[in-house]
């Protein structure tokens, strides 16, 4: 785990000084107004920027070992700060996308599986195609087009998500009015991943010897299926939703940008655009860890589900 | 004899209703509504809150309305671009005593900060200073457009007293600037020049209630405000939204009432076909405009027969009409913002190279040129900006307009911060798009652009001839002799040497909520954001 943290800081601190510019010239002459040159050099001077680049890394470093992020280079804030009110709203949208996947796939999938090569299974796997080749970002815009366009034609006012993010606990309706609609964008895509896996996991499952068994035993089909196929089928489908849940936490970029939601992609894209390298960094090492996070508990739910697993 | 009588009569009540102030102003006639948050999106981020160091509109929309200036934009008439009128002071709009190098501004009474101190000339004497004369290590921004000051004292609580090195028409416009808002001594004493960053303390219309960064900024009334009976809104809330396509939704499905910086065309169109009369749609002329600079540090653009064969080959007249449909771009012009008094008028502009009414006598001209300095297969390296509007859309009009004369461009789309690296550091272009976008109309600063001395010009030239009517106009105290010296400066600029190539100036459309009333669209995005003279008619 801290190998790979501390090759993706490295990694990280260099590519970003790789692309031209800086967050003071953007800050100060990227609105076209009179930028004076000296104001520009106190900028940088003041950030840091003006020091030698093995300086600012090792001083990145430090920050990172210490738990000390720094200020955002754009807003002056607590790097912590900027992050800890993004995270809570991203979180938000990744378990609902998740659970809303998961609702989706597992039944589907194992409907698909268990009436295979009828036109049921043809259905499922028409729709999870569907999703998969659908961008979740378009299926967005589509959603928010349709509420204005059916609202308006059905109740002569026109109505939208709201764009404001208020907490599920000052506001629950208000919340879930605005975050189940992206949950159901995404959702479906990352629940098309899912269902095709558990298709193909509970095909391969259901020709195992143990199954034939089973069913000779003259097994109820509904045990054999709950009791004894889905369970082990399930360590590829747990694999999948562990990478699209950790991939959820900062890659919504376009969503959040539709749906004008203040989570971690969207801010990653700012951060980015503004040539903001203390949050970006900042953004990248968060992002990495609850990869790392997420594949260990993704190999504590595998020890779970097949108890010959054990880590030694 | 009777009729007579009666319109005396009728003359003589009106005149003291006049006089005793019986009959309400406009405003109130229309009989205002009270209360209601307004609810507007803001297409870009706030950096800090301190807008004495910051550019952008992003700061100017949601933090302006906590705070007061000296002096402002006339909120009644935001489209003229010579009306001020005082925020802070009272009375008029001092003219400028000793040969206009002297200006005393009396001071508001009974005004509070948000915090409950009150306001006196020496808060409005630190504000100054710390934006003219900052400490070391402190930013500020405007620092340039003073230079013409010498000092800035109180004579006693409520006068304050700038005195000029040279009388300078740029002055009394570069104190309306809305980035120029007036802090509390005070605070500076006890907190620190960076404590407005994070902090505000104001005299606005509204205080701050709460920000969550990247989301939106709230604001509430404030009971003390200035100015008697204002504001009219409860409150309002202004909410980041980057995409223009989040914007436009927001204002259709009602969750924002307006956007205050522009939209273009088709936005206006979509919005009004999908919501009738619940729409108002205003629209102005904008102090913005795009335009192309050519490096003269590289060859052949340093032959003056090249940059105006670039010139000339631009129909503005025609893209002024078509291009209008599709980008917020409109407005022909030359160096100064077409409705001010020292702008060119459309005779003068024809005269310029480049401006001329028959095109293809232009591009025959182009041409011609090109030939001349042997340049007939010119092929040129275009950098642009990686936004649309107007910038791509511009680029894509510019090339195709370059085509007809035999130029190749190639154009290089690149995102901000490597676009500016480009302009600014690497110089690696040939040609790039360039901008100018100021926000209190002050033509004497503004085209400090095209001088190859400035801090903001990109195109790598210097011309002592153009820095020496510069020179004159700063010092020119009369408005006719400004204007002969700024036509000069023109035909220098754009057509002599044609350092830069001017495309069409920016025109801003704003269609909002019909029910958003007492806002009037200014000639710049930055304008007229105090909201204390918007309410909802609701």
């Amino acid at each position: 785990m801290i190998p790979t943290l501390i090759g993706a800081a490295i990694l990280v601190f260099f590519l970003l000084r790789l692309i031209p510019g800086d967050v003071c010239e953007l800050r100060l002459a990227g609105t076209g107004l009179y930028a004076d040159p000296a104001q520009i050099d106190l900028c940088r001077t003041n950030l840091g920027l003006n020091d030698p680049v093995i300086v600012q890394f090792f001083k990145f470093l430090f920050g990172f070992v210490i738990f000390d992020l720094g200020d955002s280079m754009w807003t002056g804030q607590p790097i912590t700060y900027e992050i800890g009110l993004r995270f809570q709203l991203s979180l938000q949208v990744a378990i609902m996308a998740t659970v809303v996947a998961i609702g989706i796939s597992i039944p589907l999938g194992a409907i698909s599986a268990i009436k295979q090569d009828t036109w049921i299974d043809y259905v499922v796997r028409a729709f999870s195609i569907a999703g998969i080749a659908m961008p979740s970002f378009w299926l967005g815009i589509l959603i928010i087009l349709g509420l204005l366009i059916l609202t308006q034609a059905w109740f002569g006012t026109p109505w939208m998500p709201p764009i404001d993010y208020v907490a599920p606990w000052d506001d629950p309706w208000r919340n879930l009015t605005q975050l189940i609609w992206p949950a159901v964008a995404t959702g479906y895509r990352y629940s098309a991943v899912a269902t095709r896996m558990t298709r193909s996991a509970l095909l391969e499952v259901l020709r195992e010897d143990y199954i034939r068994t089973a069913r000779a035993k003259g097994l109820l089909e509904k045990v054999i299926i709950n009791r004894h196929a889905l369970k082990n089928s399930m360590l590829p489908v747990v694999t999948v939703i562990g990478i699209e849940f950790a991939f959820l936490m900062g890659g919504l970029v376009v969503t959040e940008q539709v749906f004008n939601l203040n989570g971690l992609g969207k801010l990653f894209v700012e951060s980015v655009l503004n040539n903001d390298y203390a949050l970006t960094q900042a953004l990248v090492m968060v992002v990495v860890t609850v990869f790392v996070f997420t594949n260990f508990i993704v190999d504590l739910f595998y020890a779970w589900l097949d108890p010959r697993i054990r880590y030694s | 004899m009777k009729n007579v009588f009666s319109k005396l009569a009728i003359s003589t009540v009106v005149g003291a209703a006049l006089t005793l102030g019986v009959v309400a102003p406009t405003e109130a006639a229309r009989v205002v509504k009270k209360g209601g948050i307004l609810n507007f999106v803001v297409g870009s981020k706030i950096p800090s809150y301190d807008l004495h160091r910051e550019t952008t509109f992003g700061v100017i929309h949601p933090i302006r309305p906590f705070y007061s200036l000296l002096i402002r934009v006339n909120p009644n008439n935001p489209s003229s671009p010579t009306d001020f009128v005082c925020d802070l002071c009272v009375g008029a709009v001092p003219k400028g005593e000793k040969g206009f190098t002297e200006f005393t501004f009396n001071i508001r009474k009974g005004v509070k900060f948000h915090d409950g101190t009150p306001l006196t000339a020496h808060d409005i004497v630190a504000t100054y200073n710390k934006i003219i004369f900052p400490p070391e290590g402190v930013p500020s921004s405007r620092k340039a457009f003073f230079k013409m000051v010498e000092s800035v004292k109180a004579t006693d609580d409520f006068t304050a007293v700038f005195k000029l090195k040279f009388p300078s028409g740029a002055f009394i416009p570069a104190v309306a600037t809305p980035f120029n808002i007036v802090v509390s001594k005070k605070d500076l004493d006890t907190h620190g020049y960076n404590w407005h960053k994070k902090n505000i303390n104001g005299t606005g219309a509204f205080t701050f209630v709460q920000h969550q960064p990247g989301s939106f900024v709230e604001g509430k009334k404030y009971a003390n405000y200035h100015i008697a009976g204002k504001p009219y809104l409860d409150g309002y809330k202004a909410i980041a939204a980057p995409k223009m396509a989040v914007r436009l939704q927001a204002i259709r499905g009602d969750r924002a009432a307006i956007e205050f910086r522009g939209f273009p065309p088709k936005a206006r169109d979509d919005l009004v076909k999908a919501l009738g009369d619940k729409i108002t749609v205003q629209e102005s002329d904008w102090n913005c405009v795009l335009m192309f600079t050519p490096n003269q540090k590289r060859k052949p653009f340093d032959d003056p027969r090249v940059r105006k064969a670039l010139s000339l080959a631009v129909d503005r007249w025609g893209g002024s009409k078509y291009l209008s449909r599709i980008a917020i771009v409109k407005t022909v012009g030359g160096v100064v913002f077409p409705n001010h008094p020292l702008a060119a008028t459309k005779e003068e502009l024809m005269k310029l190279d480049g401006y001329g009414p028959d095109i293809e006598k232009n591009r025959a001209k182009a041409r011609a040129l090109l030939k001349e300095a042997g340049q007939e297969n010119l092929a040129v390296d275009f950098s642009n900006r990686g936004v649309d509007q107007p910038y791509k859309v511009v680029g894509t009009w510019l090339i195709d307009q370059w085509k007809k004369v035999g130029i190749k461009a190639t154009q290089r789309v690149q995102p901000s911060g490597p676009f500016y690296a480009s302009l600014r550091k690497k110089k690696d272009f040939d040609v790039s798009i360039d901008f100018n976008c100021q926000s209190v109309i002050n033509p004497i600063a503004d085209i400090t652009k095209f001088l190859g001395s400035a801090g903001n010009n990109y195109g790598s030239y210097e011309d002592p001839e153009l820095e020496a009517i510069y020179d004159k106009l700063l010092r020119e105290g009369s408005e006719a002799g400004q204007r002969k010296l700024v036509r000069q400066f023109e035909t220098r600029a754009l057509s002599d040497q044609a350092h830069m190539g001017i495309t069409l100036w920016w025109y801003k459309i704003n269609p909002h909520r019909s029910y958003v009333k007492g806002w009037k669209i200014a000639p710049s995005h930055y304008l007229n954001q105090a909201l204390d003279q918007v309410w909802l008619d609701k």
